[in-house]
């Protein structure tokens, strides 16, 4: 469980005047879900877009599987993307296709695989992302939210990623939806072996599925430690988003389930 | 890596598998799996202890192997994380819905022929019944002034008008220039060449100044009215307007309407004017025609009537092109491709129309001997 897959070492990100991220460290070791929290404005998703290569950093490196991703060049770096998966916040699925060939698009574009097998690896990750098979021939504006999540989820696994990328997977579901998701992204990990990094507000999700929390403020990542640690933490911010009303109830839910 | 094998004993039901069952060996073991389907017993038993990684890819072909009915149990030797995997695999995998039969071609044929007559029945219903909502709205609102939009009204006056007038002077001087060149081509084998003052006249007061700008505004407001409102839509911002007690067609159309309807004949008039120069122009510099000669014969020759054959036109192109423009932005529904769809469409449309209604016009003043 040691070996470390993501490195961030002394991120920079700027945009104009305004300092994003300085300095900014961060591990993520294989098979680990990490929860990568912060206030709005804290730069959680220039992180991400960073780690994922959209967005290039003023300074710093960024690793993958020990790899630098920055001065990696054309077909090795789209080997170390293809094991990456990603959900965006709102789905980013094709408009202008069903589920189903939107997963199967990154498969398509992998030549040499036969028609019939994207259709059935296809038809798998949309049962793996737990939707119902005829969901794959609706087209995205036909779905609800959380199966917008889902078909995306569905997307972001088709390559058999190693790790998975979640921007608030959890965002705009009701209660239950988001329950469900987060035990459908504990099963997928628990089966499939993936590391997930995971930008969230939902601090159910946190003391449910998450391993460590990274928590990014004062442009950096404050803190990067198992949840029980990270309570303890003196640091104002940190009591307020963990200590404030909901994130005792969230606590609270959290250690009441495990109990059941 | 070492790519996957699967391996058949001689006896024919024995299945060893071995090496990497992953994406990136797919298309070699489906091609195998394929092979030793037809080949195997019925119900070979499978020695899966050689697999070394495995990826849901991997295992979706293990159980195409073992004949879809498949349980993890049919394969002895996975390791405990494998086995999970190929669990997880079982329980996700569907039964896939078999593709609809492709339907016959001639049926569909006329299917589509009669969708599309139906569509098409379908939007000018609904085009004659959004008229008739503008025209209502815009009865209501003249009365109480104090349901004037001025700011929005001289927004899209700008918008539609004065940041439209280099294209439009520039396009139709252009064309005046190209009727007058072929006019006077013409022409010179009937020593008429002094005719060509009329061609020009006659055609951009009646009918070029005002189609080319109608055809322009088409292109530049229409279009925008549609995405402008389209995106509005998309994003719930109409539904919005409605709920606080306002009228979306008092807030959003009817400034657009109006505003393009000052517009139109302002442009047109530039049309006109620029048409008409563009013309001068050739005619000054390849034909023996002086500029006071041209002004003369213009005078002489052409009545005022031609110019208000064409100007008649203009506020009613204005009005059809902004109708269509907002219709095509209420009819956007959700996602992003249906604002590129009907702003297509709203284009598309308006220039029909126009078009259609300028060759009505025609028949109809050459009926009145205008």
């Amino acid at each position: 469980m040691s070996e470390t897959v993501i490195e961030v070492r002394g991120l920079r990100n700027q945009f104009g005047a305004q300092v994003v991220h300085e300095n900014l460290d961060l591990d993520v070791r294989r098979g680990e879900i990490i929860g990568v929290v912060g206030g709005s404005g804290s730069g959680k998703s220039v992180l991400l877009r960073s780690i994922i290569g959209l967005n290039r950093p003023r300074a710093g490196r960024v690793q993958l599987f020990g790899e630098d991703m920055g001065s990696l060049g054309g077909e090795r770096r789209a080997a170390i993307e293809q094991r990456c998966g990603v959900l965006f916040q709102n789905g980013a699925l094709f408009s202008s296709l069903t589920v189903a060939e939107n997963v199967a698009v990154p498969l398509v574009e992998r030549h040499g695989l036969p028609r019939t097998l994207i259709d059935r690896l296809a038809a798998l990750k949309i049962g793996l992302a737990g939707l119902p098979p005829e969901a794959g021939a609706k087209f995205p504006s036909e779905l609800s939210g959380g199966m917008v999540k889902r078909a995306a989820l569905a997307r972001a696994l088709a390559l058999d990623p190693d790790i998975l990328f979640l921007d608030e997977p959890t965002a705009g579901l009701d209660p239950i939806g988001a329950a469900a998701f987060d035990q459908l992204i504990l099963t997928l990990r628990d089966s499939l072996g993936l590391t997930v990094f995971l930008i969230t507000h939902d601090l159910d999700t946190l003391y449910t599925i998450c391993d460590r929390v990274a928590v990014l403020a004062n442009k950096r990542v404050l803190i990067n430690a198992p949840l029980a640690e990270v309570e303890r933490q003196d640091e104002p911010w940190i009591r307020d988003y963990f200590q404030g009303p909901r994130g005792r109830a969230a606590e609270h839910a959290a250690v009441a389930a495990k109990r059941n | 890596m070492q790519p996957g094998t699967a391996t058949l004993t001689p006896d024919g039901t024995r299945i060893a598998l071995a090496g990497d069952w992953v994406l990136a060996c797919a298309p070699a073991l489906a091609a195998q799996v394929e092979q030793l389907q037809r080949r195997a017993a019925a119900t070979p038993v499978f020695d899966a202890s050689g697999i070394d990684r495995l990826d849901t890819a991997g295992a979706s072909l293990l159980l195409q192997l073992g004949g879809e009915t498949g349980s993890a149990d049919r394969f002895a030797g996975l390791g405990a994380r494998q086995r999970a995997l190929l669990d997880t695999v079982v329980r996700a995998m569907h039964t896939r819905p078999a593709r609809p039969r492709a339907p016959n071609g001639v049926i569909e044929l006329f299917a589509n022929a009669g969708k599309a007559v139906e569509t098409l029945w379908r939007d000018l219903a609904q085009l004659v019944g959004f008229i008739g909502l503008i025209l209502a709205s815009l009865a209501q609102s003249i009365v109480r002034p104090q349901r004037w939009r001025v700011t929005s009204l001289f927004f899209h006056i700008e918008q539609t008008g004065l940041n439209a007038v280099p294209i439009v002077a520039l396009l139709s001087f252009l064309v005046g220039a190209v009727v007058a060149f072929l006019g006077a081509t013409i022409l010179r084998d009937f020593g008429a060449t002094v005719f060509t003052v009329e061609l020009i006249s006659y055609s951009f007061l009646r009918e070029f100044g005002v189609l080319l700008t109608a055809i322009m505004i088409a292109g530049r407001s229409g279009s925008a009215f549609t995405a402008q409102i389209g995106s509005m839509k998309a994003r719930e911002e109409v539904d919005a307007i409605r709920t606080m007690g306002l009228s979306p067609v008092d807030v959003l159309v009817l400034p657009r309407v109006l505003a393009l309807l000052i517009s139109m004949p302002l442009l047109s008039f530039l049309a006109m004017v620029a048409g008409i120069v563009g013309g001068a122009v050739v005619c000054i510099y390849t034909l023996d025609i002086s500029p006071g000669m041209f002004v003369h014969r213009l005078n002489e020759m052409t009545q005022v009537k031609h110019f208000w054959v064409g100007m008649a036109k203009a506020p009613l192109f204005a009005f059809l092109i902004a109708a269509i423009g907002c219709l095509e932005g209420f009819k956007v529904s959700g996602s992003a491709e249906s604002v590129g769809a009907h702003t297509t469409s709203s284009v598309v449309q308006s220039i029909f129309v126009v078009i259609l209604v300028d060759a009505l016009a025609a028949i109809f003043f050459m009926e009145i001997g205008w």
